[in-house]
């Protein structure tokens, strides 16, 4: 185990993997020589040299399609979309050729490519650059989306990613690239498509996946703390494919369930997580599940409009709350110490 | 307007339980629609409609009896005028011919109602419809609801203490704590155990929930009493035993049997079956062919006694066997059909299934119907011998008792040989002592040369 953070986690599994597959190699917008907006892919050019570090004209359509045919060559592309929000500039190319190849041409071509790509917003980047739409991708068959929380899973996630088969959408996120936590030393693959149960608890399941997991696992420490609240946090990995045993084990356990997203709650990735346990959990819930999504507007610039829009702890707070008030559960902090005799 | 009555939905029903209204008043119901889920003394099972209209009005709540035949619901289906309505609660008694005004409601905008438009039935929607809204339904969470069915609650005096009055888990954690059978285990949450376990409760619901249960006059503290309600299951073996008991002249025979063949047998094709990826087999699933071969033989056991009014006995040609299941909710007993027709590892594998679905209280009624023979086996338990009731209208039942190793006397000598004891209880009204004793003997003879069971 080694401690580091969510970005070197991302930058030392993609080395590791260029080094043990020559086939892997990156491609993307200032990935190069300015060693990447994020600085994920630094001191990459300088070992690996140009033809496996290539810098692209500012054209997704036009590298997210080279990559593809790369891939159905034999090789295996990671590029870097630099945000989520300019990969709707490449949709085509994913939506329509990515994810269909293999299926429309009867498999005689596989397309093993990740794309890596930072959503979320908070960074005072406005309406068009704060986005969270890997709902586009996690919508259509013949993709897979996975949504890492933490640096130990950004690198699991990362070498399932890389070595699997189909054309894989890799979410980051902006407001994830520092924290930091415990890293595994081995190369061992995440199951793509699987949950993690992160915190077992029988309250209440609490669901999230990207920076939503990290708040969730955050909320969830500080309610036990507070209200000696026992929430199960469900950190879902993968959008696509999605895990619902997972999901509906947990409801039909703690009858209740909040759902939390960083993207709008209308037609959200919330609302399929609400119909999954609708439908595999439906005599085990005592109250309806709610969900937590962002405001139903454009991101505003301001600052404080800004974080007003986005789900904040205290919105999460409130929703537990006002869930488990209905199932009857009294939320109002402890008492500390022990009753007279 | 059509009444929907309480079906017959098994031989052996006499009265049913209402688990769930599927529809509820004003719903609009197409042929085939499943109205309700109707507990019966082995299954709960779906009834369909077999008219179309809407549901006017539901005359037994949930949680409640009726006797077949007996009124539960009115479906309003255009046709004919006025219909009254019925006290709720009152639906097992018998209903004298009605002659009241319609009980005529504000039609809600899923309600149609074709009769003539009437001014007060021309007003807009929205006035004093809240009933049609839903205040006629107890609202109640989806947990509630099916702890509700598992538990043979009864809502009717539970106050919602959730949202909009919505009854959660929390409003019926006395009831469960009073209200479950000890061995029915429910969900893996187990909320009898997450609740606390107090008998006076805090609640000011707390009164209306000891009212839910009747007192029964042995509670007492001496004993510690506590009141659990009889469920369906167990009250029709109550008179269904009760019955054969008192109106069967039982007797018994029994007889011991050297197994060593037998165990030797099962264990050789047991290797050989698991070499082959195949299901085992078990004793019971070669006695039950065992049995069913006895019976081909003597197909005088294989009868029912007409009653005493009637001037014959009946021979039944087909061979269905009967296999006594303990079920969480009871004793059950799936039929085996044609059992003499079938090889031990179909039977196995058939037992297994049955076995399967009762203890999910999924057996359908043609599945625990039509038995000519009953074999109980409580050998599992370490049981040397018992005698059992017979399972009427059958005849004869086969208690099977565990196969041991006991000192046998071989030639001269003692050996440790398995052996079984088995006893038949028969209805001397049809079957005399000789043959009983025949049909055992031709039984011993086939577990103790067992290539003929399978042969």
């Amino acid at each position: 185990m080694t401690i580091m953070s969510y970005r070197q986690a991302l930058h030392d599994t993609l080395r590791s993997e260029m080094l043990r597959d020559d086939n892997v190699f990156l491609m993307g917008e200032e990935i190069g020589v300015f060693e990447g907006s994020y600085k994920i892919t630094a001191g990459l050019l300088k070992e690996f040299g140009e033809k496996r570090v290539r810098d692209t004209p500012i054209a997704e359509e036009g590298f997210a399609g080279a990559a593809i045919g790369a891939a159905m060559l034999g090789l295996r592309p990671v590029i870097e979309m630099m945000t989520i929000n300019f990969s709707m500039l490449a949709l085509d190319q994913i939506i329509n050729h990515a994810a269909k190849i293999y299926g429309m041409f009867g498999g005689q071509a596989s397309v093993p490519l990740v794309i890596r790509t930072p959503g979320g917003g908070g960074q005072q980047l406005g309406a068009t650059h704060s986005q969270n739409i890997e709902l586009f991708y996690a919508f259509v068959p013949g993709m897979k989306v996975v949504a890492p929380s933490t640096p130990a899973d950004a690198k699991a996630l990362m070498l399932a990613a890389i070595r699997d088969d189909d054309p894989v959408l890799f979410l980051e996120n902006l407001a994830l690239y520092n924290t930091k936590g415990e890293v595994p030393d081995d190369d061992v693959p995440a199951e793509i498509g699987r949950a993690l149960v992160t915190r077992p608890g029988k309250d209440l399941t609490l669901i999230g996946y990207s920076r939503m997991a990290h708040v969730a696992a955050e909320v969830a420490a500080s309610l036990a703390e507070s209200d000696g609240l026992d929430i199960e946090v469900v950190d879902l990995r993968s959008l696509r494919p999605l895990d619902r045993e997972t999901i509906v084990s947990s409801v039909r356990k703690t009858h209740a369930a909040v759902v939390l997203e960083d993207d709008w709650l209308t037609y959200g990735i919330g609302a399929e997580v609400a119909a999954s346990i609708s439908d595999g959990a439906f005599d085990y819930l005592d109250a309806p599940v709610r969900r937590v999504a962002m405001a139903e507007v454009p991101m505003p610039y301001s600052k404080t409009l800004e974080t007003a829009a986005l789900p904040s702890r205290d919105d999460v707070t409130a929703a537990i709350r006002q869930t488990l008030a209905a199932v009857g559960h009294r939320t109002a902090p402890l008492a500390l110490g022990v009753p007279q005799s | 307007m059509i009444e929907i009555k309480m079906p017959r939905l098994s031989d052996t029903m006499e009265e049913g339980a209402i688990s769930t209204w599927r529809k509820q008043p004003g719903d609009t119901v197409a042929i085939g629609d499943v109205l309700v889920e109707i507990e019966t003394d082995k299954a709960v099972m779906e009834y369909e409609a077999y008219q179309a209209g809407t549901l006017a009005e539901i005359l037994v709540a949930e949680g409640s009896n009726a006797d077949i035949g007996a009124p539960i619901a009115l479906l309003d289906d255009g046709a004919s005028g006025p219909a009254a309505s019925v006290p709720a609660g009152s639906a097992t008694t018998a209903l004298v011919e009605r002659t009241q005004p319609a009980l005529v409601r504000n039609g809600g905008p899923s309600t149609v109602t074709p009769a003539p438009a009437g001014p007060a039935s021309a007003q807009p929607s929205g006035g004093a419809n809240g009933d049609a809204n839903g205040s006629s339904r107890q609202i109640a969470s989806p947990l509630v609801r099916k702890l509700v069915r598992e538990n043979h609650l009864d809502l009717s005096h539970v106050t919602g203490s959730g949202p909009g009055g919505r009854i959660i888990r929390a409003d019926i954690a006395d009831l469960l704590v009073g209200g479950t059978p000890a061995p029915a285990a429910t969900t893996a949450a187990a909320p009898a155990a997450a609740a606390p376990a107090v008998t006076v409760p805090a609640e000011p619901a707390a009164p209306s929930d000891a009212a839910a249960v009747p007192a029964a006059p042995e509670a007492d503290d001496v004993r510690g009493t506590r009141s659990v309600p009889v469920s369906q299951v167990r009250r029709v073996i109550a008179r269904r035993l009760s019955a054969s008991a008192r109106d069967i002249p039982h007797f018994y025979v029994t007889a011991v049997a050297d197994a060593q063949a037998l165990m030797d047998l099962r264990a050789t094709l047991n290797a050989q079956l698991t070499e082959a990826g195949r299901a085992k087999i078990s004793v019971n699933d070669l006695l039950i062919r065992a049995c069913a071969l006895a019976l081909r033989e003597h197909p005088d056991v294989n009868v029912s006694y007409g009653g005493d009014e009637s001037s014959v006995t009946l021979i039944h040609d087909r061979i269905n066997i009967g296999v006594a299941v303990a079920a969480e909710s009871g004793l059950i007993v799936p039929v085996i059909r044609d059992a003499d027709a079938k090889t031990v590892t179909q039977l196995g594998a058939e037992a297994k299934e049955m076995v399967a679905l009762a203890s999910e209280r999924k057996l359908t009624p043609a599945q625990t119907s039509g038995g000519t023979f009953t074999i109980s086996n409580l050998g599992m338990f370490g049981v040397e011998h018992f005698t059992a009731i017979i399972n009427p209208p059958e005849s004869a039942i086969l208690a099977v008792g565990a196969t041991t190793r006991e000192p046998t006397v071989v030639g001269d000598g003692l050996e440790p040989r398995y052996r079984l004891r088995y006893t038949l209880s028969v209805d001397h009204r049809v079957i005399d002592g000789a043959l009983a004793a025949k049909f055992l003997q031709t039984l011993t003879s086939l577990v103790e040369h067992p290539w003929m069971i399978i042969a």
